[in-house]
């Protein structure tokens, strides 16, 4: 009978080779399969970009923090209980009606964990990293920011230890929106800079 | 490392594809190859700078064609290998498997190490600090065969040093043993510069610098 359908994704090839390789690691004793699954669901669970949304919105609300959060990002994203791996030294950027931030890694996919979860794929693809550094007002286009004729375009290659993350620009229309309610309509790509919010 | 890997400024990639509603890991597979990556240094001492370029020395060809977490497979499997951890033929589920002593990170222990994180700076390390903020500096113009952060649109480019972090490990030497640190600055440079005239005026770009990495510029 043909093989008509699709491969299921856990039957393919590096599928097979992750969980041989599981399987040597957890029998020689250097990993154990109920911490893998604390790391996976950490990531699926609770660290992604509604942290980073709950940053934007509480700076957006509070000038006091927001002066926190772009002089010492990484002591102020603590405040809100947010730290660690791949966001030991952030650096807050924030968008203005002069510049227009944008973060990448070109070399690899550095990327501010703790604030926005781990990075889409497109994020870490051979398309962005090679057209962000060179074209981004090209990529901004293609993602829909058209940017007012003036407006400056900064880049943020992330490839040491420093972590970016951008402040957009607050909407006028909100004025008295509470902080869930702002935190509500900050998006991931608003933070990197590929969206406007 | 004047690999693949550097791929800023390159042309022919194509457009940009996002994927709505994208899933954190697009199957359990590359969940797992996530935490394996996570958990294994807890148990055999390596870090990002000896993880990434075992990602730089893959066939060019074999890298692009690489999904990113088969990328972290190829380097998890090179390091363990070359650490004489595991062999090829342990992967090979039929040969029977020796048990040896548990050096595994604990469940438990997971979530402070992420909320703790692993930093690489070294602030009381004593070190040159040859830039200050407002310095115009040109990057160096090679690198050499190691790792390196440094990507090739930005060599023997000029720029000017905007702030200065203190004292990091030096990717490039860390990933061969040698933690001596060095200051760690950022510098600024104009898309002209980067890119040529044909770039808007205004527009710039940040890279993050070590010592090393800077010279002087009059």
């Amino acid at each position: 009978m043909p093989h008509d359908h699709d491969h299921d994704a856990e039957e393919s090839g590096v599928a097979l080779r992750v969980k041989a390789l599981e399987r040597v690691l957890v029998a020689k004793g250097l990993v154990d399969p109920a911490a893998l699954d604390v790391f996976v669901e950490a990531y699926q669970t609770k660290i992604g970009p509604r942290n980073g949304a709950k940053v934007v919105a509480r700076a957006w609300s509070d000038p006091a923090y927001r002066a926190r959060l772009l002089a010492s990002a990484t002591a102020a994203i603590g405040e809100l209980g947010f730290s660690g791996l791949q966001g030991e030294h952030m650096v807050v950027v924030e968008n203005t009606p002069e510049t227009h931030n944008l973060v990448t890694c070109t070399l690899c996919s550095c990327y501010p964990w703790p604030v926005l979860g781990l990075p889409p794929v497109w994020y870490k693809s051979p398309a962005y990293r090679s057209r962000s550094v060179r074209e981004p007002r090209k990529v901004l286009e293609e993602f829909g920011v058209v940017l007012p004729a003036g407006k400056k375009v900064r880049v943020w290659d992330s490839n040491a230890d420093l972590r970016y993350m951008v402040l957009p620009e607050r909407p006028s229309e909100t004025a008295g929106w509470s902080e869930e309610q702002l935190a509500a309509i900050v998006t991931r790509d608003g933070m990197i800079g590929t969206a406007l919010v | 490392m004047d690999s693949m890997h550097d791929l800023g400024g390159m042309h022919g990639f194509g457009r940009i594809v996002p994927e709505p509603h994208e899933p954190v890991f697009h199957a359990p597979w590359e969940g797992r190859m996530f935490a394996l990556t996570s958990a294994v240094p807890f148990a055999v001492p390596y870090g990002d700078d000896q993880f990434r370029p075992a990602i730089e020395r893959m066939e060019p060809s074999h890298y692009l064609k690489s999904s990113y977490y088969e990328k972290w497979y190829e380097a998890v499997v090179r390091l363990l290998q070359e650490r004489h951890v595991i062999s090829a033929a342990e992967l090979d589920s039929s040969v029977p498997l020796a048990q040896s002593h548990a050096l595994a990170v604990r469940a438990d222990a997971v979530l402070p190490a992420i909320f703790a994180g692993a930093s690489q700076a070294r602030p009381a390390a004593e070190v040159s600090r040859r830039f200050s903020s407002g310095d115009r500096v040109r990057t160096r113009a090679t690198m050499g065969v190691g790792h390196n952060r440094l990507p090739r649109y930005a060599r023997a480019k000029l720029g000017v040093v905007e702030s200065v972090h203190g004292p990091f490990l030096v990717a490039d030497r860390n990933s061969v043993g040698d933690h001596n640190p060095e200051t760690l600055y950022t510098v600024r440079f104009t898309a002209r510069e980067l890119w040529g005239q044909t770039a808007v005026e205004g527009d710039s770009l940040s890279l993050d610098l070590w010592d090393s990495y800077l010279e002087h510029s009059t």
